[in-house]
């Protein structure tokens, strides 16, 4: 019987999967950043992950599990030289099943926002960005630079 | 999260003990901004330089800290580490609050 092929490098990755709770999404940020892809990033490479990745996975728990709960799946390879990820769960679809443009608001001093930063460091951030419905599932994908 | 003030005159130094302000723990933080910040004084720093991250959730909750000061004293920031200053950059509330790169024994000794 032949001997299994080696698993490449490009398919070594890191997969969690989370309970939809701001906590929860903490913890499961500190064990990706752990884990092999994210692990062997600049500390500038892995502070942009985190951002992106926290921002994502925050909008999960927020938008998509705002009525309920469930899991979060979050896949992180290498891909072509970048940090490919993969977040999947079974939330509400995306309002207009498309992620939101996430453009900064103009604002002055004296009327600051406090949110709807999100998706505009997401967008701001990632490359690639995709969203699709797979059954019941919302996949959201999109790349980092491996630096 | 845990904050901790140190008054000194009109001047009221915050420092952020944890290491990050997020989702989890955003509504706390501002909690307690609030009480810290009831006390008389003219200046506020937040010295987060042991903070090494803060998303949107921790972003809007330093705006709302500022906000609820009211409109006579504004909120200073210090100490500023590599991933929350990208925060501040790329959303531009760099250009909102007054930033020192870390909090100097001038800085305590100015007022």
């Amino acid at each position: 019987m032949p001997a299994p092929a080696p698993l490449s490098p490009e398919s070594l990755g890191g997969r969690i999967t989370l309970h939809s709770d701001f906590m929860a999404i903490r913890h499961g940020l500190a064990q990706l950043l752990a884990m092999s892809p994210l692990r062997e990033l600049s500390d500038a490479g892995r502070g942009t992950a985190e951002i992106v990745l926290a921002e994502a996975l925050n909008n999960i728990v927020e938008h998509a599990y705002a009525d309920c709960s469930g899991e979060v799946c979050v896949d992180v390879t290498r891909c072509d030289g970048d940090i490919l990820c993969q977040i999947r769960d079974h939330g509400r679809p995306m309002p207009g099943g498309t992620p939101p443009n996430g453009d900064l608001l103009p604002f002055d001093s004296g009327d600051l926002p406090e949110g709807g930063f999100g998706w505009f460091l997401i967008r701001t951030l990632a490359r690639d960005l995709s969203y699709h419905r797979d059954g019941a599932e919302n996949v959201l994908i999109f790349r980092l630079d491996a630096v | 999260m845990k904050l901790v003030s140190d008054q000194s005159g009109e001047l009221l130094i915050i420092t952020a003990l944890g290491d990050r302000i997020d989702a989890a723990g955003a509504i706390q933080f501002k909690e307690q901004m609030r009480a810290l910040t009831e006390v008389k004084c003219t200046r506020v720093v937040l010295d987060l330089s042991s903070v090494a991250f803060l998303d949107s959730s921790g972003l809007g909750a330093v705006v709302a800290a500022m906000k609820s000061l009211g409109p006579d004293r504004r909120l200073e920031l210090s100490g500023l580490t590599p991933t929350v200053e990208k925060v501040f950059r790329l959303t531009r509330m760099d250009t909102v609050f007054t930033i020192h790169k870390s909090l100097p024994d001038g800085l305590r000794r100015a007022v």
